[in-house]
C-alpha cells in the first residue's frame, strides 16, 4: 500500500502558520517508513491528513494511487491501522474487547463476531505479547502495557498498512524492541509501516527510509545515511549533535553534545512557532 | 453468578415489576378479580382499577427505560460516565414551557396544552444547544455541547424561576409538583406518545451500539476504526433527546433514572453499548414502575412524588455499587 503526498498544505483553524507547508512524501508499498521531527513539526498532522480526518487546505494525498477523501471509512479502515498517540477511555473496557474493536470495519452493524474475527484478535493479542492480559481493564494497565494493546487493535484490523504515531514512546527497552522486530517482520511479510518516532537511533536501525521534519516542512528524506548529517540534524533540532556509525549495527547514532553557547548560538529558539 | 445469567436475570425483572405494578396497590382487590379484569371479565371494581394501573404501569415503564436509554447514551456521546439526559437543558426547556402554561391557566385550553408546550420547550433548547455545538461544517464538538448544554439550562432555570417569582402560590405548587414528576393519571395517549418516540429510538440506538463503543476510546480512534463519527453523534444525541423530550413532556421532570440505572449497570455488566442499551431499556422500566408502585402505596392514600422516590431509591443503590467497585 503506497502513500503519496503531493505539495500538501494544512492549516488548522485560528492559527496563525500552516501546520504542513508544502509537504511531499512518497512511502513505497512494502517498506518502513520513519517520520523524524522536534515536537510541533507537524508530524501527527500528517498523520491525520493521510487518515482523512484533516483535509489538505492545497495539494493532495493519495492513498493506494487514490485520494484519501475517495475512501469510505471503513474500507480505509480495512487497509490501514493507525494508533494515535494519546488516548483517554473513560470507562472500563477489558483488554479482549478493546482489541476486538480492530474487527469493527469488518463487521456490519447486525453481524456478531465469527471464527475469522477471534483467529484475528488472538493472533493480535499474541503477537504483541499481551495474551495474559485479556480480562484485565484497560484503565489499570501500565503505560506499556496500554501501548502493546492498542497496537494489538490495529494488527487485529488485519490491515495492509500501519501508521503509528510514537507508539514506543513510554514502553522500556526489551517491549521497545519487541515493538520494532514486530514491525519490521510485518514489513518483511508486505505490511507498509509509517512510524513517527523521536528515538533517532532506533529508527536509523529499523527504517528503510526517513523523513525528517520541521516547521511543517520536509527537510531531508532518503535512507538514514543520507538523512543523519551533523549540520541538517543540528538545524532542526537546534542543540549540538554528533553522529557516528555504530560498530555493532552499522547504522548511524546521534549522540546530543552538551549545550555549549560560546560554539554554536541557539538560534531560533526551542519554541520557534 | 456468570454474567450471561446476570443480564438475563435482569433483563426478566420489567415483567416481574409489571406484574407487582398491577397487583399492589392501595385498593386491596384479590388478584384472581384483577387477572379476570385483564381479560375482560372480573368485578366492576377490578376493572376500573385495571383501568387506571395499566397505562400508569405502561406509561413509567417507557418514561423509564427511554431515560435509562438516553442517559447510556448521553454517557457514551459525552465520554462521561457521570453524564444524564437533562445535562443538556432539555429539562429546562421543558420546564419553562410546562410552568407558563400554568403560569398563564392555559391548562384550561385541554390536557394537551401542558405535554405539547413541555415539548416545545424541550425542542427549543435541544435545537439552541445543537445550533451552539454544531460548527459550519457541521461537525459537531462534545465539548461545546456540554458547555452550551449547561449553560442553556442555567437559563431555563432562570426563566422559570422569574415566572413562579410572578405566579400566584397555586400556580407554584402545581409547577413544583410537575417539574419532581408523576405518572399518575396516565392515559392511553400518554403511553401512545412514550411509545412513539422510545421504541423506535431504541431500535436507532441498538444499531449504533457498536460504533458508540468506538467513541469510548476518542473520537480520532474511533475514526481509524472505521466509525463515521460525526453521522454517529448527530444521531445519538437528536435521537436520545427527543426521548428525553417526549419523556419530559408526559411525565414531567423525573430525576435519577437516566444517571442511576446506566452507571448502575456498567458496574454490573460491563461497557459493551450492545448489552448496555437493552439493558438500560428494560431495566430503567423496571425501576421506574417499582418507585411508582412506591410513590402510590408507602404513605397509604397520599402520592408522594415518583421523583422523590427514584431519589430515595436511586440515591443509596448507586452508593453502594460506587463503594463496590472501588474495591
Amino acid at each position: 500500500m503506497r502513500f503519496e503526498a503531493r505539495d500538501l498544505v494544512v492549516r488548522y483553524p485560528g492559527s496563525r502558520g500552516p501546520a504542513l507547508d508544502g509537504v511531499e512524501l512518497d512511502v513505497a508499498s512494502g517498506t518502513l517508513y520513519a517520520v523524524l521531527g522536534p515536537n510541533g513539526s507537524g508530524k501527527s498532522t500528517l498523520m491525520r491528513t493521510l487518515m482523512g480526518i484533516v483535509r489538505p487546505e492545497r495539494g493532495e494525498m493519495l492513498v493506494g494511487g487514490r485520494p484519501v477523501a475517495a475512501w469510505d471509512r471503513r474500507e480505509l479502515a480495512r487497509n490501514i491501522g493507525a494508533v494515535p498517540q494519546v488516548e483517554s477511555i473513560p470507562f472500563p473496557i477489558s483488554v479482549r474487547a478493546l482489541v476486538a474493536m480492530g474487527r469493527f470495519p469488518h463487521l456490519g452493524p447486525l453481524r456478531a463476531e465469527g471464527p475469522e474475527d477471534h483467529a484475528a484478535v488472538n493472533d493480535a493479542l499474541a503477537r504483541c505479547d499481551v495474551e495474559h492480559l485479556v480480562s484485565r481493564n484497560v484503565q489499570t494497565l501500565s503505560g506499556g502495557e496500554l501501548q502493546r494493546v492498542r497496537i494489538a487493535r490495529a494488527l487485529a484490523q488485519r490491515p495492509r498498512a500501519l501508521v503509528l504515531d510514537e507508539p514506543t514512546a513510554s514502553l522500556d527497552i526489551r517491549h521497545e524492541m519487541a515493538i520494532l522486530g514486530l514491525l519490521r517482520r510485518a514489513v518483511d511479510e508486505g505490511t507498509t509501516v509509517l512510524l513517527i518516532t523521536h528515538h533517532l537511533d532506533l529508527a536509523a536501525r529499523f527504517a528503510d527510509r526517513i523523513l525528517l521534519m520541521d516547521c511543517g516542512k520536509a527537510v531531508a528524506e532518503g535512507v538514514p545515511a543520507e538523512v543523519y548529517t551533523e549540520p541538517v540534524l543540528e538545524q532542526v533540532y537546534r542543540w549540538p549533535l554528533s553522529v557516528r556509525t555504530d560498530e555493532s549495527t552499522g547504522s548511524p547514532r546521534v549522540i546530543p553534545r552538551d549545550a555549549d553557547p560560546s560554539e554554536r548560538p541557539l538560534e531560533p529558539p526551542l519554541e520557534a512557532h | 453468578m456468570t454474567r450471561r445469567l446476570r443480564i438475563g436475570a435482569l433483563a426478566l425483572t420489567p415483567i416481574a415489576a409489571g406484574m407487582a405494578g398491577i397487583f399492589v396497590g392501595s385498593v386491596q382487590v384479590p388478584p384472581a378479580d384483577l387477572l379476570a379484569a385483564l381479560f375482560g371479565g372480573g368485578s366492576a371494581l377490578a376493572s376500573t382499577i385495571v383501568e387506571l394501573r395499566v397505562p400508569r404501569v405502561l406509561l413509567a415503564a417507557l418514561v423509564g427505560g427511554g431515560l435509562a436509554l438516553a442517559g447510556a447514551t448521553f454517557q457514551a456521546l459525552l465520554r462521561n460516565p457521570l453524564a444524564e439526559p437533562y445535562i443538556l437543558g432539555i429539562s429546562g426547556g421543558a420546564a419553562t414551557g410546562a410552568v407558563a402554561v400554568l403560569a398563564l391557566g392555559l391548562t384550561t385550553l385541554g390536557s394537551w396544552a401542558l405535554p405539547l408546550a413541555a415539548f416545545a420547550g424541550a425542542l427549543l433548547a435541544i435545537l439552541l444547544v445543537f445550533g451552539v455545538a454544531a460548527s459550519a461544517d457541521r461537525r459537531l464538538d462534545v465539548r461545546v455541547l456540554l458547555l452550551a448544554g449547561v449553560v442553556v439550562g442555567a437559563f431555563f432555570s432562570a426563566a422559570i424561576a422569574m415566572i413562579l417569582a410572578l405566579a400566584e402560590a397555586r400556580t407554584v405548587r402545581s409547577a413544583v409538583l410537575w417539574m419532581m414528576g408523576s405518572v399518575a393519571g396516565a392515559s392511553w395517549s400518554d403511553v401512545g406518545v412514550a411509545a412513539a418516540y422510545t421504541l423506535p429510538a431504541a431500535l436507532i440506538l441498538l444499531g449504533l451500539a457498536r460504533p458508540l463503543n468506538l467513541l469510548s476510546v476518542g473520537e480520532e480512534s474511533a475514526a481509524y476504526l472505521g466509525a463515521d463519527v460525526e453521522s454517529v453523534k448527530r444521531t445519538a444525541y437528536v435521537v436520545a433527546s427527543l426521548v428525553t423530550a417526549a419523556g419530559v413532556a408526559v411525565a414531567g421532570v423525573i430525576g435519577f433514572v437516566g444517571l442511576v440505572i446506566p452507571h448502575a449497570l456498567r458496574l454490573v455488566v460491563g461497557s459493551d453499548h450492545r448489552v448496555l442499551l437493552p439493558l438500560s431499556l428494560l431495566v430503567g422500566a423496571t425501576f421506574l414502575v417499582l418507585a411508582d408502585l412506591g410513590a402510590r402505596t408507602l404513605l397509604g392514600s397520599t402520592e408522594i412524588p415518583i421523583g422523590v422516590v427514584t431519589a430515595f431509591v436511586g440515591v443509596p443503590v448507586f452508593l453502594v455499587l460506587l463503594r463496590r467497585s472501588m474495591t
